[in-house]
C-alpha cells in the first residue's frame, strides 16, 4: 500500500512539531538503543520489579488475568492470552499475521499530530495488539505492562485494541520504570476500535518516577451502542506527563466514560484531559476527574463536541490543593454544534474546607484523621473495572496528604 | 458540669459575645433563647472550640477542667457533643461510615438509624442534599452514637414536621436521660425560638441572649411567655 509511504512522509514532516499541550521535550536527551530481551514464561521473568508492577495493577503470576503482555524497553518479553477468543500479540507480529491490520494504523490517532506521534512511527519498536473476537467476553482483565529499564531510554509503543461486535474486553494497562536514576521517555500510541454493541474497559495505572517523561496518544472509535470506559490513575511522581485521549462516538447510542484520579506531589507536572466528539444521535459521554496537589501542578482538561442533536455529555472536575505552592488549573470546554445538544460541566477547585475539618473534629476525630477522611471522600469516584490495588494507591495518597499538612 | 466565666468571643474580628457567665449542672437541661443574630450559635460553637469563634477573654470549664484552649476533638473526647445548625456536606463519606468513625458504645449504624427512621440515608453522603428536617435527624443520629455528657442542640425542632418532631423529641429525651431523676448525669443546652421542643423535653431553666450577653435566667416557660408578650429587649429592663 502506498499508504505506508504516505504515513512515513507525514511523520518526517512532523518530526519537529511541538505538541499543543504540555512542556516541550528534547528528544535528543534520550536513546532508543537498549539491550534485547527474549520472550519468557511468566514464572521465569526476573528482569522487572514485581512489586512496582503490582502497584501498577499488573500481577506477573498471571493469576486472575485473561492474558498478559509485557514489554521492557523495546523488547516484548511475554505476550499470551489465557482465554479462548482473546488475542494478545506483539504489534509487529500481528501485522505479519494479519495484513489487514495495516488499515488500523494511524486511523484514530494522526501520525503528524506532533513530534511524539512522528517519533513513534519513525522509531517504532513494538506494542500490543489485543482483540476480543465477536461475542467473546473477557472473564478476567487482560493485563499489559510497559516498563522502562535502561538509562535514558525512549520507548516507542504502538498498540491496537479491537473489540469485535458484542464482545467485552477488560484491560489493565500498567506502566512503571525501574528506578529514578534511569530517567526515560515513554511514548505510547493506542488506537481503540469498538464495534457494534462491544465494550472496552481500559484502566491505565502509571507508576513512574520523578525523572520520567510520558506522552501517551490515544484515539478511540466507538460504533453503534459501543461502550468505552477509560480509567486513569496516577498517584506517583513523574517529571512531566501530558495526555489527551480523543474518543469519536460515531455510532448511534455510543457511550464513553473517562475517569481520572491524580496526585501531584511537589515538582510534578500533569497535563491530563480527554476529548470526545459526539457525532451520532443518542451518544453519551461523561468525564470525571479528581486532582489532588501537594505541591505539584495539574492542568485538568475536558473537552466535548456535540455535533448532532440528541446527544448528552457531562464533565466534572474537582481539584484540591493541600499545600500553598500547588496549582490546579481546570479547563473545561463544551462545543455544541447542533440544537438539542445537552452538555454541562461542573468544576470546583480549592483547598480543603476548614469548616468540614472542624465538623469532623467536633465528632471526636483528630485533625489528621479529619483531613484523611475528607481527602479519602474527595478522591472517591465510583469507578468501574478498576483493580483493588487502587484502594491502596489512594490510601498512599492520603498518607502523603496527611504528612504535607503537619 | 459546664462553667463559663466572663467569656468574650469574637468572630472575624467582631465581638459577638461579651462577658458571658453560665453554669450548667450535671443532669440539668437549659434552654437558650435570643433573637436572630444574637449570638446563640456562636456560644455553642465556642463551647465546642471551633476555630472561627475566638475566645478573647474568660474561661470555659468542663467537669472541673479548663478546656478553653483545647481543640474540638479533645472536648468531644471529654464528653461534649453538638448538633450543628448548618452542618457542612462531606462528599464521598457515607453517613454509615461517619457513624462508624464516631467512637460509640458498640451500637451498629443500622440499629441507630432505625430509631430515627433514617435507614435509607446510611448509604448517602453525609448531609448531601438532605432536607432541613433530615439534617436535624442526621445530626441527632450522630449525637446518639457519640452519647455525650453535655449535649448542645442548635434549634433541634426548626424545620421539622409534626410527626418527626415527636421522633426527635423522644430521642432527645433519651439522650438526656430524662427518665432518670437523681441519677441523671447528662446535661443539655438547647437553643430554641418557638419552644416547641419543651412539649417533649422538660427544661430546668431558660435564659436569654440579648446585647451579646445572658440575661434573665429562670423558668423557661415564663421566659418564653415574656418574650412572646414583650419581646427580647424587655429582658434588659426586667432583671428577674
Ligand atoms: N463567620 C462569620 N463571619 C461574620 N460574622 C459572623 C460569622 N459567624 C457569625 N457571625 C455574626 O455573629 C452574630 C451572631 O451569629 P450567631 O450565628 O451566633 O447568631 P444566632 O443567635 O445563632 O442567630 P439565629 O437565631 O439566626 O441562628 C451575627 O451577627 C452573625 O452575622
Ligand atoms: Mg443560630
Amino acid at each position: 500500500m502506498s499508504d505506508l509511504s504516505e504515513i512515513k512522509k507525514k511523520a518526517e514532516e512532523a518530526k519537529e512539531k511541538p505538541a499543543t499541550y504540555g512542556p516541550d521535550i528534547d528528544l535528543e536527551r534520550y536513546t532508543t538503543e537498549a539491550p534485547e530481551h527474549d520472550e519468557k514464561e511468566l514464572s521465569e521473568i526476573e528482569i522487572v520489579d514485581r512489586q512496582k508492577l503490582l502497584n501498577a495493577g499488573v500481577d506477573i503470576s498471571g493469576k486472575d488475568r485473561s492474558g498478559t503482555f509485557i514489554q521492557v524497553d523495546s523488547s516484548v518479553i511475554h505476550s499470551a492470552p489465557s482465554q479462548e477468543g482473546i488475542e494478545v500479540i506483539p504489534t509487529r507480529r500481528a501485522l505479519e499475521i494479519y495484513p489487514w491490520l495495516e488499515d488500523y494504523l494511524w486511523k484514530v490517532v494522526q501520525v503528524n499530530t506532533d513530534k511524539y506521534t512522528a517519533r513513534a512511527e519513525l522509531e517504532f519498536q513494538n506494542g500490543y495488539f489485543i482483540r476480543a473476537l465477536p461475542g467473546v467476553k473477557s472473564i478476567f482483565p487482560v493485563q499489559a505492562c510497559l516498563y522502562l529499564k535502561s538509562e535514558n531510554i525512549n520507548q516507542n509503543i504502538h498498540n491496537i485494541i479491537i473489540a469485535e461486535e458484542n464482545s467485552e474486553l477488560d484491560i489493565i494497562n500498567g506502566c512503571a520504570n525501574e528506578s529514578p536514576e534511569a530517567g526515560g521517555l515513554h511514548i505510547g500510541i493506542s488506537e481503540f476500535y469498538i464495534r457494534k454493541g462491544a465494550k472496552i474497559t481500559f484502566s491505565m495505572i502509571h507508576n513512574w518516577t520523578e525523572t520520567t517523561a510520558v506522552r501517551p496518544r490515544s484515539g478511540i472509535r466507538i460504533e453503534e451502542n459501543g461502550v468505552f470506559v477509560n480509567n486513569y490513575v496516577c498517584m506517583h511522581p513523574v517529571e512531566s506527563l501530558q495526555l489527551f485521549p480523543t474518543a469519536f462516538l460515531v455510532g448511534k447510542g455510543a457511550t464513553a466514560r473517562f475517569s481520572s484520579i491524580l496526585l501531584a506531589e511537589k515538582g510534578v507536572y500533569f497535563d491530563v484531559g480527554s476529548k470526545a466528539i459526539l457525532s451520532a444521535p443518542e451518544a453519551r459521554c461523561e468525564m470525571v476527574s479528581r486532582a489532588l496537589s501537594t505541591g505539584g501542578t495539574v492542568i485538568a482538561r475536558g473537552s466535548m463536541v456535540g455535533e448532532v442533536p440528541d446527544i448528552k455529555g457531562h464533565l466534572e472536575c474537582r481539584g484540591m490543593i493541600l499545600k500553598g505552592e500547588g496549582r490546579i488549573h481546570s479547563i473545561p470546554e463544551l462545543d455544541a454544534r447542533a440544537e438539542g445538544v445537552d452538555m454541562s460541566h461542573e468544576a470546583a477547585v480549592g483547598k480543603i474546607a476548614r469548616e468540614e475539618i472542624e465538623y469532623l473534629m467536633a465528632r471526636g476525630l483528630t485533625e489528621e484523621e479529619a483531613v484523611a477522611t475528607i481527602v479519602r471522600g474527595f478522591m472517591r469516584v465510583d469507578i468501574e473495572g478498576l483493580p483493588p490495588i487502587l484502594k491502596e494507591q489512594i490510601d498512599r495518597a492520603i498518607e502523603i496528604a496527611d504528612k504535607s499538612l503537619l | 458540669m459546664l462553667e463559663i466565666e466572663n467569656l468574650t468571643v469574637s468572630v472575624e474580628g467582631k465581638v459577638v459575645l461579651e462577658n458571658i457567665n453560665l453554669e450548667i449542672e450535671r443532669g440539668e437541661t437549659r434552654m437558650l433563647f435570643g433573637e436572630n443574630g444574637s449570638g446563640k450559635t456562636s456560644l455553642l460553637m465556642a463551647i465546642m472550640g471551633l476555630g472561627n469563634y475566638k475566645v478573647e477573654s474568660g474561661q470555659i470549664r468542663f467537669k472541673g477542667e479548663d478546656i478553653t484552649d483545647l481543640p474540638p476533638y479533645e472536648r468531644a473526647k471529654r464528653g461534649i457533643g453538638i448538633m450543628f445548625q448548618r452542618p457542612p456536606t462531606i462528599r464521598g463519606l457515607k453517613l454509615k461510615e461517619m457513624l462508624e468513625l464516631i467512637e460509640n458504645n458498640g451500637e451498629s449504624p443500622e440499629e441507630l438509624a432505625r430509631k430515627l427512621n433514617l435507614s435509607e440515608f446510611l448509604e448517602r453522603d453525609v448531609n448531601m442534599g438532605f432536607s432541613g428536617g433530615e439534617l436535624k435527624k442526621a445530626e441527632l443520629l450522630q449525637l446518639i452514637a457519640q452519647n455525650p455528657d453535655l449535649v448542645l442542640l442548635d434549634e433541634p425542632e426548626s424545620g421539622v414536621d409534626l410527626v418527626n418532631i415527636s421522633l426527635i423529641g423522644t430521642a432527645i429525651r433519651e439522650l438526656l436521660q430524662k427518665d432518670l431523676h437523681k441519677s441523671r448525669m447528662k446535661g443539655g443546652l438547647i437553643i430554641t425560638h418557638s419552644g416547641y421542643i419543651l412539649d417533649y423535653v422538660e427544661a430546668d431553666k431558660g435564659c436569654v441572649l440579648v446585647n451579646k450577653t445572658i440575661w434573665c435566667t429562670g423558668n423557661p416557660h415564663e421566659i418564653l411567655q415574656g418574650i412572646r408578650e414583650r419581646g427580647y429587649q424587655a429582658c434588659l429592663t426586667c432583671q428577674k
